[in-house]
Order: C-alpha cells, then structure tokens, then sequence
C-alpha cells in the first residue's frame, strides 16, 4: 500500500469517525469535535515543530496556550469603563518601573567589573526597585479592582477585532518562550523540560490572581465573537428563508452555521500554518534543524550555531501554540483561568504528536483529530464500561458509588497508557516521518 | 524584650516552618538526584510516586486507626510508613521493569526517559486518583503540639508565643536519621560505593565488574524510601492531596539544580535554600518589623514581598538564576 493511500485512509476513518458522530449522536456533537479537533491539530503543529523537528521537550504547552486566551482578552474585550482613568497608568507606570528596574540591573551586570562591588549593586538596584515597583503598582492595582467588581474590576481590553488577538496570542507567547529559551537553551535537554513545567504554572497562578489584568478565578465572559450571535440569525428573515429551505428548524439552524463559521476560519489557520510547517520542512532550514536534531556534535561542527536555532524553532513552535490557544478562547466566548489544566493541555497535545508521528506534519494533524476525537468519545464508554463492571452490586455499595465517581480519572490512566504504548511499540507514530 | 519577641515571632512563623519545609524538599530532591546520578535522567513521576507512596501509607493509618492500633503520642501514620515505603519500592522496580529497563538496554537519549517518565507520572496520577479521590484527607493523629504557644508564654512571660508542631519536630528528626543513614550507606558500604562509582564513570565501573542492574535496582529501592517518607512527612504536616503532590514537582527540581543535579550534599542544601526562599518571601513581615523598629517608622501595609499564591515562582526564579549564572549548581553537579 503506497503511503499517500494509507494516509488518506486514516484521514477517511477520521472523517468517518465524526461523520458517524453526527449521524448517531448530534450533528452539533459533531462539529464541536470537528472544531476542537481543528484547533488541537494546530498545537500539535506547533509541538510538533519543537519536538519532531528540534528535539526540543516543551511541557509547557498549557502556558502558551493560556497566554493566546490572555491575548483574545487584552486584545478585543472593550475597555472597562473609569478602569483606565481610575489605576491604568498607575499600573502600566508600575509594569515599565519594574522592566527598567530590570534593564538597570542586567546594564550594571555588563558594564561593572565582577567582583563584590558589581553583586552588591545589582543586589541595591533589584531590592530598592523592587519596592519602588510595588509601591507604584499596588495602588494602582487596588484602585482598578474597585471599580465595579461585580462585573468588571479589571482593565478591560483594547476592543480590537478579535480575528486581531490571533496572531497576538502567538506574539504573546513568543515573548514567554524568549525568556524561557534563552535560559535553559544551550544547557542539558531536561532542564528545557524542567524549565517549561514551571513557567506554564506561574502563567496559570498570573491568570488566576492577577485580578486586574484577567479578572482571575472570577473568569472573563462574553468575549467578542468574529461570527454573528445565534439570536440575531434567528431573527434576520433572510436567514430563516434558508433554513426553510433546507427543511431545518430556525434554533437548530443558526448552531450549525455558527460552528460551521467557526470550523472554516479554523481550517484557513490550520491550512497556512500546515502549509507553512511543510515548506519549512522541506526547505534547507527545516533539513539543517532535523540534522542538529540527530547529531548536534556533527552540526556544531559544520558551523550550525545549534543554541540560536533551538530557540528560533522554540519561539516558533510556542507562537503556533498561543495561536491556536487564543482561537479556543474565541471559541469559547470565555477565560476561565481555572479549567487549564496541565493534563489537558499539555499532555494530551504531546499524545497527539507521538500517535501521530513526530517529525511529520500530516502526523500531527492526524493525531489532533484521532487523540480528541478519543478524549471527548472516551467518557462515556468508560462510565459505561464501569456500569458493566459494577452491574452485579447493589445500587448503593460504597464501591460501585466510589468506582463510578472514580471512572473520569481513568482518562489519566488511558492517555499515559497509550503514550507509553506508543514509545515504545511503535516510535514512529501513525504517519512516520520520511 | 523587643528584640526578643520579634525573633520569637520570626522563628515561630519562618525558620520552624522553612526548616521542616526544607527538610521535605531536602528528602525529595535527594531521591531525583540519585536517580539522575545513576539512571541519567529526570525523572517527571517523582511527585507522583511521592504521592503513590503516601497514599499506601494513609490507607494503613487509616486501617489501624479502625482496629484501634496507635503509636501513643506519635502519629500512626509512622507505623504504616513501612508499609508504604514497601509498596512503593514494589511500584518503581515494577515500572522499571516494564518501562525504563527497555531504553537503559536501548541506550536512548535521556530526553526519551524523561517522556517516559511523564508516562508513568499520568498513570501513576490516574491511579492514586482512583483509589483514594483527587480530595484532601488529613490523617494525621497523635500529640498536636511538642510546645503549644500557650505552654510557651506560660514558660517565658512574652507576649509572643512559639508553637513547634510534632509533625515539625519528626520530620526534622527524620530527616536527619534518613540523611546520615544515606550518606553512611553511600560512603561506607561496597554497595554504596560501587553505586558512586557508577555515578561517576559508567564504563569503568561496568570493567571493575560493578552489575548495573543491581545498581539501578539498589538506586530506585532508596529512591522509593527517601520519597514515601517525604511524602509522608509532608502529607502529615500540611495534608494529603495528589495535585498537590504532582506541583511540589517543580520546589524540588529547583532544589536538586540549585544544589547540583546528581551531588547529594547539594540536594540538601538546594532543599533549605528554596525552602528558605519560599517562606521569607511569601511572609508578611509585619509583625517582626514592627518590634524592630521603633514606633514611628513601624509600616502600614503587610510588608510581604510576594502573595502566597506565587510560591511556585519563588523556586521557578531561584532556578532560573541559577541556570543563567552556575548550570551545575551551588555545589559541582554532573555535566551541564
């Protein structure tokens, strides 16, 4: 069987997969797999590009990813009322105070001679700038979360386009990869690991306390939508002209064509990004990253500066993943900082990567929609299976009330199990890398 | 008297705390530094076998509690802790087997261990989830307190009062037990030797006729006791919950980095260090500012440096510096 067969073959078990999802369960069941399926195949794109091209261990998907749900708030959330006049500049003054506190210190770090004098001036410079930061910023950060904490007490966004928060989600997360790049590139390959795993926390703890910048665990609602609201289709009688038509009722309707609106923004990103993940892979850049990737003694010594292209394929790979974090956001009209959850959304991406073949881009497209399709289909079935297994006992024995509050967490089990299957009985994935 | 009282109040909220906290740490980050010196790789499920371990442990207590055993004025929780530790050594020399043995033989880059060991994090994670509940449960018992606060004013006549919980009290004993019995097991016994020498050059610890197999074994049975006891200890001292266990990941990462991965006496170290960090800058310092400092210029607000919520960021940055300025660590680790 030549490969192109094989692979359009998986892709048509995919396709049945959500085909027969709408026949039998909901066709609104099966678009939301459709669009999460879309949105997981460009994070696994995005992972892909650090560990199938590069090598490089990120686990610290879920931070990205929330970072892309900060951006769709900062970017098209309309600007809070007095919030700005009330702490806003305070705040900002507070935000540039601490980063030119920070400047100051790497400046005398360069420019000093080392020794005693040099550490005891950086130590003066961030200790009293430190305090003068927090002096600076904490009024500011009280002022603003008394305005009306109800429903606001934060700054607000810009009340951009939210299409315009894509891209700067990824910017966004391009930023934190910077940082995070730049320290623990260059260093053994699990420090990357170790480094990722922090930073993704501190992310998730900076949306949940932050009160002002994302309203914290009190989540941001009502998120702009780049398509119409159901309601109003409801009402236009232009759209219930073509709902007669096709013989649907108006409520059912308007669903399916907002998510279908969703699911085609949604594969134009996938589609470029695709596109340009292939290209970058056939390209003498792509073939110099996967050289680096399988000798880099052998690429140092052909001039490659291995460091620098680690963190360029590093901030890439990120970028891709707070992309794809900001359209689930819009997807969702919501930021709850509390839902991220690492296995979710780091964990489950990288099963993605390794089921569907790390190092090919059509693997990891394959392995977002077959690896979600699992996940949200999974459930049920193990509830089931649970009822099954717990069918002979009385209705209310502890251990069958235990065994079925337990059955969610059989997802844990399921996912380490299939990654660790995978590692090992087949490396390669689903669609191996040529 | 000023003088006095503050210290009392910087060593009742600070040091007893970040001393048995670092404690803690110390016996976790010592577990990752053994397995990194000896196996090569970081190893992502420490935290969640530190998790498995302590669950074992709290289902005994609990058993014993029910048939009436206890260990007096010391919490039961120390009698089941065997238990534990057995179980656990059962669990890391079974997921050795099954996972890790395969890619030792292999030769694997150490970056595919790590993946595998985030594997067996998520299945152990899903495990311990399923049998004791993603909850709290507390099952400490025993004595509360070696000194109460009011047994301390009583005693003193100062304002202030210091309290040192039992939990505080045994988890720095034992640590000290734990740690000297390591080192004397490293450095005096030819098993500890030959798995130093391992450590050091694999080859020619593989020609003098070292068995790594029985190493790697040796390794991961300490590994599984040093980490129930943490876990235990910690479980004790604060309360049981698996996410809980799964983010103390990263405070005990920093402490093996900090210190050096892959050097024991750094571990140690690294472990107070973060501790230490963790606990002075999240507290309020009011308190002991304000019987420093004369009446005057005592401050308004709560003088801490950072919220609570931000602890993990205290130990991410701690790392994060040292990283930038000395990769192997306070203390020479292995090759960065």
């Amino acid at each position: 069987m030549s490969d192109t067969l094989k692979n359009t073959l998986l892709f048509a078990v995919i396709g049945v997969l959500i085909l027969l999802t709408g026949f039998l369960q909901s066709w609104n069941t099966a678009l939301v797999i459709l669009n999460m399926g879309l949105i997981s195949a460009i994070c696994a794109l995005g992972v892909n590009l650090q560990w199938g091209f590069a090598g490089l261990f990120n686990v610290g998907v879920m931070g990205f990813i929330a970072l892309g749900g900060l951006a769709t708030v900062l970017v098209s959330m309309p600007p809070v009322e007095g919030a700005w006049g009330a702490g806003g500049f305070q705040v900002l003054s507070g935000l540039v105070s601490g980063a030119l506190v920070i400047a100051a210190a790497i400046f005398a770090y360069n420019k000093m001679p080392g020794g005693k004098a040099r550490t005891a001036v950086i130590l003066i410079i961030l200790v009293g700038g430190f305090f003068i930061y927090r002096a600076v910023f904490d009024p500011g950060v009280e002022a603003i979360e008394a305005v009306n904490p109800a429903l606001e007490g934060y700054l607000g966004g810009l009340g951009l386009p939210v299409l315009l928060a894509w891209p700067v989600g990824g910017l966004l997360a391009a930023g934190a990869a910077w940082i995070i790049g730049k320290t623990a590139l260059g260093l053994r390959s699990d420090y990357l690991a170790i480094a990722t795993l922090g930073i993704a926390e501190i992310i998730i703890a900076v949306l949940k306390n932050e009160d002002w910048l994302s309203r914290g665990v009190k989540n941001v609602i009502g998120v702009p939508r780049p398509l119409p609201y159901e309601v109003d289709l409801q009402e236009s009688a232009e759209f219930l002209g073509w709902a007669e038509w096709l013989g649907l009722d108006p409520v059912t309707a308007s669903t399916l064509f907002v998510k279908l609106g969703y699911a085609v923004l949604f594969a134009i990103v996938l589609g470029i990004i695709f596109w340009m993940a292939q290209k970058a892979l056939h390209s003498p850049w792509g073939r110099m990253m996967r050289a680096i990737r399988d000798n880099e003694v052998a690429a140092e010594a052909m001039g490659k500066d291995v460091t620098r292209r680690h963190l360029q394929i590093f901030i890439l790979g990120s970028a891709v993943c707070g992309i794809a974090g900001a359209m689930m956001t819009t997807l969702d009209g919501q930021l709850t900082p509390s839902s991220y959850q690492p296995l979710r959304f780091t964990f489950l991406i990288w099963v993605m990567v390794i089921v569907g073949g790390s190092g090919s881009n059509l693997g990891a497209v394959l392995g977002g929609f077959l690896i979600w399709f699992l996940w949200v289909q999974v459930e049920p079935l193990g509830l089931m299976l649970m009822d099954m297994v717990t069918y002979g006992m009385a209705a209310d024995s502890p251990l069958r009330q235990h065994l079925l509050d337990a059955a969610p967490h059989m997802r844990l089990f399921t996912m380490g199990l299939v990654l660790l299957l995978v590692l090992r009985f087949s490396p390669r994935g689903l669609i191996p890398e040529k | 008297m000023e003088l006095l009282n503050a210290i009392v109040v910087l060593a009742n909220y600070v040091i007893i705390p970040a001393v048995s906290y670092g404690s803690q740490l110390a016996l976790g980050a010592l577990g990752v530094t053994l397995i990194y010196g000896i196996l090569r790789f970081s190893n992502f499920a420490h935290g969640d076998t530190m998790a498995f371990g302590t669950m074992v442990t709290v289902l005994f207590t609990w058993w014993f509690q029910s048939m009436g055993i206890s260990a007096g004025p010391l919490p039961t929780a120390l009698l089941a802790l065997p238990l534990g530790i057995l179980a656990t050594m059962g669990m890391v020399l079974g997921t050795d087997r099954l996972v890790y043995r395969f890619y030792r033989r292999q030769k694997a880059k150490p970056i595919i261990l790590v993946m595998a060991s985030l594997g067996v994090m998520f299945i152990t994670n899903g495990i311990v989830r399923f049998i004791i509940g993603p909850g709290d449960q507390r099952f400490a018992d025993g004595e509360r307190f070696i000194i109460s606060v009011r047994d301390f004013k009583a005693m003193t006549g100062l304002p202030e009062g210091l309290k040192i919980r039992t939990t505080e009290g045994l988890t720095v004993i034992t640590a000290v037990i734990v740690v000297a019995l390591l080192f004397w097991f490293l450095n005096r016994t030819r098993t500890g030797k030959s798995m130093r020498a391992y450590s050091d050059n694999e080859d020619l610890a593989l020609l003098s006729g070292i068995n790594p197999e029985r190493v790697v074994m040796v390794t991961w049975l300490i590994v599984a006791t040093l980490i129930t006891i943490a876990g235990t200890l910690y479980g004790l001292d604060k309360s049981f919950k698996p996410f809980v266990y799964f983010q103390l990941l990263l405070p005990i990462f920093a402490s093996a980095i900090v210190g050096g991965l892959g050097n024991p006496l750094g571990a140690i170290a690294g472990g107070f260090v973060i501790a230490f960090s963790e606990v002075t800058i999240t507290y309020a310092w009011k308190k002991v500012l304000g019987y420093l400092m004369p009446e005057s210029l005592a401050p308004d607000g709560l003088v801490q440096l950072l919220s609570t919520d931000y602890k993990f960021a205290v130990s991410f940055v701690i790392l994060l510096i040292v990283l930038l300025f000395k990769p192997t660590g306070l203390f020479q680790g292995k090759s960065v």
